[in-house]
């Protein structure tokens, strides 16, 4: 059939072949002189790029410390933004209790964001969530001042970035911070490296740096042998993988993700999440993440702050949200959430009560057993790692045929981890209906589960 | 009979012929030396020289075979109905009058798209000129550059500008929200941002903007015939005065062909 096609239209075959060939050759050609052109303005523009390195506004500027000594990278400090004309009366009428639907009503202005005020440590990954129009992404956009906020402060580091004039504020998002965006934001007449280059581009980071770091990002995120490709020709996860690469190119300390994930299919946006997982893991960046996925903010958030109508109703970590809501908002937003699938085993676990050493004697065993009443114990060595469990009839056994604890010792026991969701505890438990030990990777025992505890985990997360 | 209206504008031009002559000097210069560099190639040149050149160009911009091939024959029929040199001189005026459009037009469709007070006032002019008749253009030419050459490059300017400043101030606020947050969170200068971000993505609209200033031109520049232009224009001028069809239908055609010439080309750069 397409040959059929050809010969029919045998001149068109031969012009559009023509074309491609002219089209190749001159890009090739095009490639060939550029390069000597720009090495000349390169050269020109590294003594610039070096004077602007000298200059670091964060020289002689500490980063305070909250009372358990972490450092604290985001400190925002009675955050208000109102949008619109003459913000003052807004905001009188706000200090007076007037809420945010009244003062649209009233007013011709918007409240985006009202006496916001929390810290974000260093190497944290911070959520923000709400419902539509709640004010999350002003709240990110004011923080690295793509919005200027009505009033209040946000503290990066130690340095106010709200009183910075224009200059040093470029220098704080040159150096200090980047954003991935909810639509990629790529440049769509850039390929996929250039893309990625953007943020050192602008910084006038000489070509040879500049592409080994751009290279070093690309590697990092899994999108090597794509550089070369234009943003219309990869796939939303891809396209959100250059976004991502090109935030950490010009390795800030913050990344801001307003929704980056939003606009995933949910097999990639799970991907896409334990990607990030996995850098952060590696970089250790501080992140401050928004969405209005409460499955996204459980499994990514460190702590979750939750807002509603331009205030943060409650701040914390995903356990403590979920078993303390602080208002009828927050359990409306947490109703959904099965919640045997967040609360894991490390939430749940009580010290473990009778455990013996493996050198300890049989007749001991029997004795704890007795003590706490119960025909089973775990077992540990002397650095606490678990061993196994013994059940008093082996034990018995191995006192009537005089032979050591070691001999009754059953090794092969199911174990969980701190993260292990109770959701999957309760499924052992149902086969083997005795407390299931919790331990670190070294295997150290750290505590138990008990049937009776994961009842009450069954109750609170409602059907499994 | 007219109202204080066009004697206010008559008054106008008188002022401005007055005591801005200097400035008109000084802008006649400005369109005169272009059109005399121009000029001395195109008017000076071998039709076959010509042809080759227009040959390699088409080539280059469309990368297209067939269509260049049939660019060629275009201005080959051109020569062959013995109408190459008014149509050097229609495509000298064309050129520089665009050319100038175009240097004019970026600039002013840039300032009224980053800034709210100057975006009504332009627009409001821009829809002046373009509404406004060419033919009265025409008038304050004559006046300000008397006949000839430069009062028609003048009115062209002034006629083919509007469309250009406008898909340059469209495409740069088309630009989304989302690419101008991308350059400011990384910190880019506003320069920056204009030359890495903006332009680019407005790119396609420009281009558009482009083609349709070149194509405005060559229908003024055939208009200005009736000021001494020369070119086509005035073989169609002279045509209508006799009312000889065949001499009419002839620079008609050559104007035809150029135009289709001219848009190809300019079109392919939209594609980039
Ligand atoms: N430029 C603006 N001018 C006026 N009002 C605005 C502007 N930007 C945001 N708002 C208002 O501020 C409030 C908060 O908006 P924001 O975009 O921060 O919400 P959001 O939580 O990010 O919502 P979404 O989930 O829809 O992105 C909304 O009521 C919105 O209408
Ligand atoms: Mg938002």
């Amino acid at each position: 059939m397409a040959l059929n096609m050809n010969n029919k239209r045998p001149i068109k075959a031969m012009d559009d072949k023509f074309s491609e060939l002219i089209t190749t050759e001159m890009n090739s050609f095009k490639s060939k002189i550029r390069k000597p052109i720009k090495r000349l303005s390169e050269n020109a523009r590294v003594s610039h790029y070096e004077n602007q390195l000298s200059k670091n506004i964060f020289a002689d500027i500490n980063c305070p410390t909250d009372s358990e000594g972490n450092e604290i990278m985001i400190r925002v400090k009675n955050l208000s933004k109102i949008f619109g004309k003459h913000p003052e009366s807004a905001m009188k009428l706000l200090k007076n209790g007037m809420n945010k639907e009244e003062i649209h009503s009233t007013t011709p202005n918007t409240v985006g964001l009202y006496d916001v005020s929390f810290d974000v440590k260093k190497g944290e990954l911070f959520v923000l969530m709400g419902l539509s129009g709640s004010g999350k992404s002003t709240l990110e956009r004011c923080m690295n001042r793509i919005i200027k906020p009505t009033s209040g402060n946000v503290i990066i580091n130690g340095l106010d970035i709200t009183s910075l004039d224009e200059d040093d504020l470029r220098a704080v998002r040159r150096k200090k911070m980047s954003m991935v965006f909810q639509n990629f934001g790529l440049l769509p007449h850039r390929d996929v490296k250039n893309n990625v280059a953007y943020g050192l581009e602008i910084q006038g980071v000489p070509e040879t740096e500049r592409m080994e770091k751009t290279k070093r990002a690309i590697d990092l995120i899994g999108l090597s042998g794509y550089e070369d490709s234009l943003p219309e020709n990869l796939s939303g996860g891809m396209k959100q993988r250059v976004g991502l690469a090109r935030a950490l190119a010009t390795d800030p300390d913050i990344l801001f993700m307003d929704e980056a994930f939003s606009a995933l299919d949910p097999l990639i946006r799970a991907d896409m999440q334990d990607e990030l997982q996995r850098i952060q893991s590696e970089l250790n960046k501080t992140i401050v993440f928004v969405t209005h996925d409460l499955d996204e903010a459980l499994k990514l958030g460190d702590r979750i702050a939750l807002m509603k109508d331009g205030r943060i109703v409650q701040i914390g970590t995903a356990e403590e949200i979920l078993q303390n809501p602080a208002d009828e908002y927050v359990c409306r937003f947490i109703k959904e959430v099965d919640r045997t699938k967040i609360l894991t085993a490390g939430t749940f676990m009580k010290k473990p009560r009778g455990v013996i050493q493996a050198s300890q004697g049989p007749r001991t065993a029997i004795k704890i057993m007795e003590e706490y009443d119960r025909n089973n114990l775990l077992v540990i060595d002397k650095g606490n790692h678990l061993i196994g469990m013994i059940e008093s009839d082996d034990v018995l056994n191995v006192i009537k045929s005089g032979g050591v604890l070691n001999d009754a010792i059953i090794r092969d026991i199911p174990k969980v981890g701190i993260e292990t969701p109770m959701k999957d505890v309760i499924q052992i438990m149902i086969t083997t209906n005795f407390s299931i030990p919790v331990v670190n990777e070294n295997d150290v025992l750290l505590g138990v589960v008990s049937p009776s505890v994961a009842a009450e985990a069954l109750n609170a997360g409602g059907d499994l | 009979m007219t109202s204080w209206v066009g004697t206010f504008a008559e008054d106008m031009v008188n002022f401005i012929g007055t005591y801005f002559q200097w400035l008109l000097d000084i802008i006649k210069e400005v369109i005169n030396w272009p059109l005399e560099a121009l000029g001395s190639i195109l008017y000076n040149i071998e039709p076959i020289v010509f042809l080759a050149i227009l040959f390699v160009v088409s080539i280059l911009m469309t990368k297209r075979l067939i269509i260049s091939i049939l660019i060629v024959f275009a201005f080959y029929i051109i020569d062959w109905m013995g109408y190459w040199d008014s149509a050097m001189i229609t495509l000298n005026m064309v050129i520089v009058a665009a050319l100038i459009a175009i240097i004019i037009a970026i600039p002013l469709g840039i300032w009224s798209a980053r800034s709210e007070q100057a975006n009504p006032i332009i627009k409001a002019l821009m829809d002046f000129m373009q509404t406004m008749p060419a033919f009265v253009y025409l008038i304050p030419a004559v006046i300000f550059f008397g006949l000839g050459i430069v009062p028609g490059v003048v009115a062209t300017v002034i006629f083919a500008m509007p469309p250009m400043v406008r898909l340059t101030n469209l495409g740069i606020r088309q630009v989304p929200t989302e690419l101008n947050e991308v350059a400011d969170s990384f910190g880019s200068t506003d320069w920056q941002k204009l030359r890495k971000v903006q332009l680019p993505t407005a790119m396609p609209s420009i281009m558009a903007g482009m083609n349709q200033c070149i194509m405005l031109s060559l229908s003024m520049v055939v208009i200005t015939a009736m000021i001494g232009g020369g070119g086509l224009g005035e073989d169609i001028v002279y045509a209508l005065s006799r009312v000889d069809v065949a001499l009419g239908f002839e620079a008609g055609l050559a104007v035809v062909l150029i135009a289709m010439t001219l848009d190809r080309l300019t079109q392919s750069l939209n594609k980039g």
